[in-house]
Order: structure tokens, then C-alpha cells, then sequence
């Protein structure tokens, strides 16, 4: 029982390192544009097949395919959201955020059935090198999901030094802060919405390519996970960094042990009832304080 | 060939009913909710168990709207002090959830089998009428519930509504209860969709968990939208055409060769998306544009114009909180 416990936290640990990733991505944008991307998920599988063409037919292999899946994420994100979000912004009004977020909806849907069109429904796998499950005291653990973990969790430290070391990431925090104020300051909004989005989706990318070395991509590889991203980034406040890496590894932790006492198809549910939870607890998220792009 | 025709209106009107539900919450609320196939799917499960149980339609189909009103009630109500964006997210997940609670609980809801054989008022005494019959009857209750709406959204009612809708905080020094008018609008929104979900349930006599995807979230979005989305008459005409573009779609995509089903299906989706996106962008406001109110009595309420855009102070920075 212990044991199975711990098997429990291992693998929601490792869950909740990659769903980190996106939750990052969302954190982020939200801070710096101020509205909520849907399209985040989509985005993971944009990331996912990149990688996978990448990986399958140039044999790339780990690193440079979650290199190529940063990218493409990126840029499509960043034509994504110059094509549809763009011109909703521009439309200065007390309902524009919630304007975007719909319209990033009708753009998640669009994504996902191009990338539908194009390779169909099937499952596809990576070629990776098959490596035994690591066993130690009676808990298994697989080799990529030891990657993934390192992985996930060292993007969150080089993110963390970006924001509080170079000139860009603090200019980032800054209109996350405050806009109006970081425009007198002489910030172009702009380009750092771009680099805003270019950086958050292809977060989004590698948390998808991680997930789809470990398991297999289809088109709804990322939407799949869209409700345990957003209950990431509640949990952390929607506006910390921080807050969402943990919030996403509590989240993984908490659904992947709950599986002790519920059936596994209420898996996303959990995610669902601790949004729930925090909204009545304590909306400002768990981690209020904690310091990210708004402390 | 008719009664397919006739099977299309009858699914048109109930669109209308959810385009309705959407434009009371969304567009003279707005408030965002992004689950509204889950009310749909509520209204519909509860209606077929009901009817099933032997309770007389009418009945259950009230009880259902009641149902999916409360459910909406409580989802608003939790999101109360926060930002719209917390409703979009929490509405989005409650039609997920209900989506797995509908396949997987198996004793109640049949699981992913579904629930069949429910009935359908008079279908034995009208026999082949019946479809002509269950068509006007449908088009009966969505002309009395956009009867009812416009005549809701002129009363004092729906004026403090959309003062609650463009400036909360005005509002609320205006002395208006912001959370109960909010509160009562998502309920009328959300029984109204509960309503469609029940029509919808005794027409197929057969529901499953496959009919409540998030997809027919983006159908009424874009029907809403497409014709405009704070108008009544607007909602009933642009189901009228999303219906029309559905099934198009379904005829001109078979006609293009070389495309698999899967293909064609992706394609129907892609337009449907691509077209919400190009009409929030061009024309949020729909065809039907909200014509300015004349205020007439007090200044108290002059924020009366329908146009969410005709507000340029507020939310001149994108992270204004409204908490």
C-alpha cells in the first residue's frame, strides 16, 4: 500500500513536471497579455508532431527534437495569435479579454483539425531508444520519465533566471506589472507580446513533445489535457510562475494519487473539483506570494 | 429528402434555444460560458430519466430546465468575486465533467451505450405527423422564450442588466445588486439551454455521451455571433444558418475527391472555427446590430447603449481587474 502510494507520487510528479510546461506558457501570456489563450493545448500538439516529424524522419534525436518542437510551437503560436488575436485586441473594451479567449477557443479548434487534416487520428510514436524501467525499492520509474523530469524542471530554472537577470525578462515583468506604466518607460508592448507568446506556446510545444516521446501524439494530444493545465495555473494564481510549476505538480500528484480511491476515467475530474477548491479556498491561488512575472 | 428537411429544422430551433440561453448569459450578461453543452447535457439526461420513469414530459422537460438552471446558479456563484475569465474556465470544465459522468456512470446515464427508447409527446396518436408536429412545437417554445426575452431584456430588468454587463462597479454605485441580477440571468441562460437539451432528448429518443462535445459549445458561439450576439433575433437567425452550414459542409465536402472521412470531418470543423474567428474579428456584433437605446428617464441610466463597444475608458489596460 505504501509502496503503491509512492509509485503514485512518482508518476504524478513526473506528470506534473510536463504539464508544467504548458502551464508556464498559459501563466505567462496571461500575465503579459492579460487575456487567456485556449489555444495553449493545441499548441502542445503542434509541438508534438514537430518533433515527431523531426525525430522520425531526420532522426533527430532528444534534445534537438525538443529544440524543434520550441520553435515550431513558437511560431505558429506567434502567427496564430497576429492572424486571429491580434485584431480582436486591438478593440479596446471592458469585454476584450473575454473577446480573445473565445476567439483563442475557435483558434484551438482550427489548429487541431488542420493538424487532424493532415495526419489523420492515428497514434503515432517516437523513435526512441527503448531503456529498461529503473527500479528501486519497488518503484518503477521509466528512463524517459526521469528525462522528463529533469528536463521540465531545468526549462523552469533557465525561465526563472531569464526573468530576474536579463533586461528583456524584467521589461517582460514589467508590463505584466503594469503596461501603461512600462510603455512610458519606453517598453514596446508589442514586440514583447510577440516574444510573450513565441516563448509561452513553445513552452507549450516541449511540454507536448515531452509527452508524446512518453506515450504517442494524435490531435488531441494536448487538448486531452486542457482542463489539468488550467487547474496548473489556477492553482497558482493564473499570474505567478512560480505558483504554476507548483500548482502543476501538485495537481499531477494529487490526480495520480487519487487514482488510489477513484476510477481512473475521473481522472481530469480531479482537476476540475481542485479548481473548485481553490476558487472557494482561496481564489488568489495557493501560492499567493510566491514570486513569478507579477509577485 | 422532407424529412430530413424537417429533422434540420427542428434541430435549427433547438439551437436557437441554446443561441437564446447564450445570448441572455453572454451577450446581456457577459458573462462567459464556455460549457454550454454541459447544461444541454444535464437538461437532456435529466429529461429522458424523468420521462423515463414514467413522469409526464412536460413535467420533466421543466424539471430539466430547472435543473440545468440551478447547476448554472451554483457554477456563478462560485465564481462570484472573481475576474470572467474563472467562468470560462470553470463553465469549460463542468461540461467536461458532465461528459464524463455521463459516460461512465453506466447505472444512471447508460455510459457510453446511451439512453434509448425515450418517448416523444402524442408520437403513437400522430403517427407520420409526428416530425410536423414535434417541429412547430419546438419553433412554438423558442417563439414564446424570444418573446419572453425581448420582453425581459426592455424591462427595467435587462437596463440594469446591461449596466451590469458594462461597468460593474457603475452599477453597483448606481445601487443595482450586481451578483443576484447575475445570478438569475446565468439561470435563465442555463434553463434555456437545459430546455434544448430535453426538446433534444425526446426527437432522437436516443442520447449518448458522444452528442455533448465541447464542439457544439463553438456551433452556438458562432450562431450567436453570427447574428449578433446581444440580440434575440439575432440568435434565432444565425442557428437558422449555422444549421444551413453544417449540413452544406456535409454536401460540398463529399463532393471534393481523394478526401478520407476523417478528412472531411477535420474540414467541416476547420470552417466552422475559421468562420467564428473571421466573424469576432470583422463583425462581433453580428448582423443584427443592438440599435442604441434612447435613454429616457434618469441619467442613473445612461450606460444603456447595447454596444459593449462603446466604452472607451474602461479596460484601457488588458489586466484591469474587475475583482
Amino acid at each position: 500500500m505504501f509502496s503503491d502510494l509512492v509509485q503514485h507520487l512518482v508518476n504524478g510528479l513526473v506528470m506534473g513536471a510536463v504539464v508544467a510546461l504548458p502551464a508556464l506558457g498559459l501563466t505567462l501570456i496571461f500575465s503579459v497579455l492579460g487575456f487567456i489563450n485556449f489555444s495553449i493545448a493545441a499548441q502542445m500538439t503542434v509541438g508534438a508532431y514537430g518533433g515527431w516529424l523531426v525525430n522520425t524522419h531526420l532522426h533527430w534525436p532528444l534534445v534537438p527534437v525538443l529544440v524543434a518542437a520550441f520553435a515550431l510551437a513558437g511560431l505558429v503560436g506567434v502567427v496564430g495569435d497576429r492572424l486571429a488575436l491580434v485584431p480582436m485586441r486591438r478593440k479596446i473594451s471592458a469585454h476584450t479579454p473575454l473577446m480573445v479567449a473565445i476567439v483563442s477557443i475557435a483558434l484551438n479548434l482550427a489548429l487541431e483539425n488542420a493538424l487532424r487534416f493532415g495526419f489523420g487520428s492515428d497514434l503515432n510514436s517516437f523513435e526512441m531508444p527503448i531503456a529498461r524501467d529503473v527500479q528501486f525499492a519497488g518503484i518503477r520509474v521509466g528512463p524517459q520519465q526521469v528525462h522528463n523530469l529533469g528536463i521540465a524542471l531545468a526549462i523552469a530554472v533557465v525561465l526563472a533566471a531569464f526573468f530576474t537577470v536579463t533586461r528583456v525578462g524584467k521589461a517582460m515583468r514589467a508590463v505584466a506589472d503594469n503596461a501603461d506604466l512600462a510603455r512610458l518607460k519606453g517598453i514596446d508592448p508589442t514586440r514583447l507580446s510577440n516574444l510573450a507568446t513565441f516563448i509561452g506556446m513553445g513552452l507549450a510545444g516541449i511540454g507536448g513533445a515531452l509527452l508524446a516521446i512518453d506515450t504517442s501524439v494524435d490531435p488531441s494530444t494536448g487538448s486531452r489535457l486542457l482542463l489539468i493545465i488550467f487547474s496548473a495555473s489556477v492553482l497558482g494564481g493564473l499570474t505567478s510562475l512560480t505558483g504554476a510549476v507548483l500548482g502543476a505538480l501538485l495537481i499531477g500528484m494529487v490526480s495520480e494519487v487519487s487514482l488510489l480511491v477513484i476510477s481512473p476515467v475521473y481522472q481530469s475530474a480531479t482537476a476540475f473539483a481542485a479548481i473548485l477548491l481553490v476558487l472557494l479556498i482561496r481564489p488568489s491561488g495557493l501560492f499567493a506570494g510566491a514570486s513569478g512575472v507579477r509577485k | 429528402m422532407t424529412s430530413y428537411l424537417v429533422f434540420m429544422a427542428t434541430l435549427a430551433g433547438i439551437y436557437a434555444l441554446l443561441s437564446l440561453g447564450l445570448v441572455t448569459i453572454w451577450g446581456q450578461g457577459g458573462m462567459v460560458n464556455l460549457g454550454l453543452v454541459g447544461f444541454y447535457a444535464v437538461g437532456a439526461y435529466a429529461s429522458a430519466l424523468l420521462s423515463n420513469a414514467g413522469i409526464p414530459i412536460g413535467i420533466s422537460l421543466m424539471c430539466a430546465a430547472l435543473m440545468a438552471g440551478a447547476v448554472g446558479v451554483v457554477l456563478s456563484y462560485l465564481t462570484r468575486p472573481l475576474r470572467g475569465d474563472y467562468l470560462a474556465i470553470v463553465s469549460l470544465g463542468f461540461a467536461e465533467v458532465i461528459r464524463l459522468v455521463a459516460t461512465n456512470e453506466k447505472w444512471l446515464t447508460g455510459g457510453s451505450d446511451g439512453l434509448s427508447g425515450i418517448r416523444s409527446p402524442l408520437k403513437a396518436e400522430l403517427g407520420a405527423i409526428h416530425p410536423w408536429f414535434y417541429l412547430l412545437l419546438v419553433w412554438a417554445i423558442v417563439a414564446a422564450a424570444a418573446f419572453g426575452l425581448v420582453r425581459l431584456f426592455r424591462s427595467p430588468y435587462g437596463r440594469a442588466l446591461r449596466a451590469v454587463r458594462d461597468d460593474e462597479q457603475v452599477a453597483a454605485v448606481a445601487g443595482k445588486p450586481v451578483l443576484q441580477l447575475k445570478l438569475k440571468t446565468f439561470f435563465v441562460g442555463a434553463a434555456l439551454s437545459g430546455l434544448a437539451g430535453g426538446i433534444y432528448a425526446h426527437l432522437t429518443s436516443y442520447i449518448a455521451p458522444d452528442g455533448f462535445v465541447p464542439l457544439l459549445t463553438i456551433y452556438i458561439f458562432l450562431a450567436a455571433t453570427a447574428g449578433g450576439y446581444t440580440r434575440v433575433v439575432g440568435a434565432l437567425a444565425g442557428s437558422l444558418a449555422v444549421v444551413a452550414l453544417l449540413e452544406s459542409t456535409r454536401f460540398i465536402a463529399a463532393v471534393i475527391p481523394g478526401l478520407t472521412a476523417v478528412q472531411v470531418a477535420s474540414l467541416r470543423e476547420l470552417v466552422i472555427a475559421v468562420s467564428l474567428i473571421v466573424i469576432m474579428q470583422l463583425k462581433p456584433e453580428g448582423v443584427f446590430q443592438s440599435v442604441n437605446q434612447k435613454a429616457l428617464a434618469a441619467p442613473a441610466s445612461r450606460r444603456e447603449s447595447g454596444k459593449t463597444t462603446s466604452e472607451p475608458d474602461a479596460g484601457s489596460t488588458p489586466l484591469a481587474s474587475h475583482a
